[in-house]
């Protein structure tokens, strides 16, 4: 009789939040596979209810603090909607500005702390900088550069104060802002410099039929706007997400996760899916780069995705350089007011990880009355799973420390953010046990 | 060589933002790496030593039952325990679940109910086990956890001022929003430590560094209502990241029980 394995990997290192992997296997049958989440709930689409509109992009950042400018985006754009306001293409461009010291900040510290260190062998990006300290540098400066930008137009880097529905509270000073160029420029290089560090690597095997979802928009790659579109021939506005796109609550899995309907099928968001679906929308340097980096796009390759991470690195890069050229006056008005109003509205923009999509109900009293919230990990979470599954019958040689270090690796392609995923829970297996002999 | 300190890094139920500012230390961090053995810190290494640890960084509020052995355990393995940010130190936003009915919070977010495994409350570290320093902050200041991790290196107390908002506004010239524009601001009951950055954005203070030093609530909320600030915004003002630290908890309930 075949001998049962079990992979386990108790406790995930270099993801945001706590996780756990286990899969089990019987012979060279792959059994069971289930990424274990068991970051506490916190709850917060309840506790939003009763709360100012205002109050709505400060909380929301606190999901997550390695991507809280998505939360914040999500939140403004999904809450003016609903609030019917317009907001104009100054202030668009200064919310475009934030999302790149996010992308920045977000893939530097997931390309060189996170992601690099599965490839070359070491077990972090502490550890790889006593060999390579120049590359951990350079990455350490990209990252520092991205938290700079959130500084001059957020406040701050982590949860920044200056975002606000309508606008910010205050404009980024032309000054402030042309003085980061020369830091920008330098990054544009290191991150071309990146881009090749990268392209280098070893890329295990592991070509996978995916169906990607991205937003995607006619003329720039997408951040904050964009209609939700699939490799798949999906291509619809934010509004009818719901219709196509919904939650699982699952025993056997340990998280709300998402599924494409009508089929239930699984999908794949972030770096990978936005390249494959929009390489069209890079702008020049980017795309030229990864035209000629070595990797053929689309790729169904999920290792691959660091590679795509570093093109869009080169793209936040050259974006904030030309949003910041182009800065020469301050808007008249940092912000649109607004009276608070019964209403309901629906956005997602590109989180670092992938597509963020919020919805909110302000009730007659002008507070929220109702929030959801379906963050990217949730909607890898199906994805992760089917890829272990398929992953690990080609690893079944390896001895245990290897193969789940390289089960972590394939996890890693997603760069999870398991705080981030807000509802995502633990639960008892066993529950279920007696009523069908499972 | 002299054996150096070993630190420990934990997480409880969080954003991952404060010990995010460890890593977002650039100019440090891999200084701090050779001077500090990093053991344990899930979030940058796979490898994870076992304790004892000089100093444990602990992040993160308690909300399952779980969280309750395991932060008995981490104070039994470490010499000095310092919480970083409000969730650690007030119970953090998802506090506010203290408020309300739990369940009723389940059923509004999940499909089946049942699976969730939660405490009804979420509450601070020092709620459960002796702290030795509290870091504050939504998210903690980069700058001041340096601090605290050098003074721990050198064998001295940290020093991180318990003063307010108002002394870093007056620092750094911000005309006062709740004097000129009449905005309802924290600012004079809130704990210094972030630079005084959102006046100078033009809006309020909205409590991320926790009470100050014996601040008097009672004064500055009496202050807003008598200048026409309705109750329940100053109620969602204090009941915020830092809404269940005590000073603040008895203000929010003071001006809710008041108003009915």
């Amino acid at each position: 009789m075949a001998k049962t394995r079990r992979i386990e990997v108790s406790a995930l290192s270099r993801v945001e939040g706590e996780g756990a992997i286990r899969v089990t296997v019987k012979g060279k049958t792959v059994q069971h596979v289930e990424l274990n989440i068991y970051e506490p709930p916190r709850f917060f689409e309840s506790f939003l209810r009763g709360r100012a509109i205002h109050e709505v992009p400060d909380i929301t950042s606190r999901i997550c603090g390695i991507c809280p400018v998505a939360y914040q985006m999500s939140s403004c754009h999904a809450l003016e909607k609903a609030l019917k306001l317009a907001i104009p293409p100054e202030l668009r461009t200064l919310r475009r500005l934030l999302y790149c010291g996010e992308w920045i900040e977000s893939h530097a510290l997931h390309v060189y702390m996170l992601h690099a260190p599965d490839f070359l062998g070491y077990e972090s990006g502490i550890s790889m900088a006593a060999d390579r300290r120049a590359d951990v540098e350079r990455g350490l400066r990209m990252k520092k550069i991205g938290n700079e930008l959130l500084g001059i137009l957020g406040g701050r880097a982590i949860h920044p104060i200056n975002v606000t529905v309508g606008g910010f509270y205050r404009a980024p000073s032309r000054r402030d802002l042309k003085a980061l160029l020369p830091d920008l420029e330098w990054g544009l290089n290191a991150a071309i410099e990146t881009l090749h560090f990268v392209s280098n690597f070893d890329f295990p095997a592991f070509e996978q039929s995916y169906e990607f979802v991205a937003l995607k928009h006619a003329d720039e790659y997408p951040m904050n706007d964009g209609r939700v579109v699939s490799s798949e021939g999906l291509d619809i506005p934010v509004d009818e997400y719901e219709q196509h796109f919904s939650e699982r609550h699952r025993p056997q899995s340990t998280a709300l996760h998402s599924v494409r309907l009508p089929r239930e099928t699984h999908y794949l968001c972030g770096p990978l899916a936005r390249l494959n679906l929009c390489r069209e929308q890079l702008p020049p340097i980017a795309r030229r780069e990864a035209d000629a980096c070595g990797t053929a796009w689309p790729s169904f390759n999920s290792f691959k995705s660091i590679v795509a991470r570093a093109v869009e690195m080169i793209a936040a890069f050259e974006t904030a350089i030309e949003i910041i050229k182009d800065y020469n006056a301050e808007p008249t008005q940092s912000r649109v007011e607004f009276t608070p109003r019964a209403g309901q509205g629906c956005h997602a923009t590109e989180a670092p990880r992938g597509l963020l999509y919020h919805r909110y109900r302000i009730g007659d009293d002008g507070l929220i009355a109702e929030a959801k919230i379906v963050p990217p990990t949730s909607q890898n979470q199906g994805q992760i799973e089917d890829d272990l599954r398929s992953f690990v019958p080609s690893i079944l040689d390896c001895d245990d420390a290897e193969a789940t270090r390289r089960c972590e690796h394939l996890i890693r392609n997603y760069d999870p953010c398991i705080s981030c995923a807000t509802h995502f829970l633990r639960l008892t297996i066993e529950r279920h046990a007696s009523v069908d002999g499972r | 060589m002299v054996e150096r300190i070993r630190l420990a890094v934990f997480k409880f139920a969080s954003c991952d933002g404060c010990q995010l500012s460890l890593l977002d230390a650039e100019d440090e961090l891999l200084q701090i790496a050779e001077k500090v053995e990093i053991a344990h810190f899930l979030e940058a290494r796979t490898r994870a030593l076992e304790g004892p640890y000089d100093v444990a960084l602990v992040e993160g509020s308690v909300t399952t039952a779980h969280d309750v052995e395991r932060i008995h355990d981490i104070r039994k393995n470490s010499r000095f325990l310092v919480t970083i940010g409000a969730c650690a130190t007030a119970g953090g936003i998802q506090a506010l679940r203290n408020w309300a009915n739990v369940d009723e919070f389940i059923s509004q977010v999940y499909a089946e109910p049942t699976y969730i495994q939660t405490l009804a409350t979420s509450t601070p570290i020092s709620d459960h086990v002796k702290v030795d320093f509290e870091l504050r902050g939504c998210p903690i200041n980069t700058k001041q956890l340096v601090e605290v991790i050098t003074a721990f290196v050198l064998g001295r107390v940290p020093r991180v001022p318990r003063y307010s908002v108002c002394i870093e506004c007056k620092r750094r010239e911000t005309v006062c929003v709740a004097v000129a524009r009449g905005i309802t601001c924290l600012g004079p009951v809130t704990q210094a430590g972030c630079g005084a950055i959102c006046p100078a954005y033009r809006r309020e203070c909205f409590g991320c560094f926790g009470p100050k030093e014996e601040p008097n609530l009672v004064s500055l909320t009496d202050y807003y209502k008598n200048n026409g600030a309705p109750t329940g915004q100053l109620v969602r003002l204090v009941r915020n990241f830092n809404g269940y630290a005590p000073e603040f908890k008895t203000a929010s309930d003071a001006l809710e029980g008041a108003a009915t």
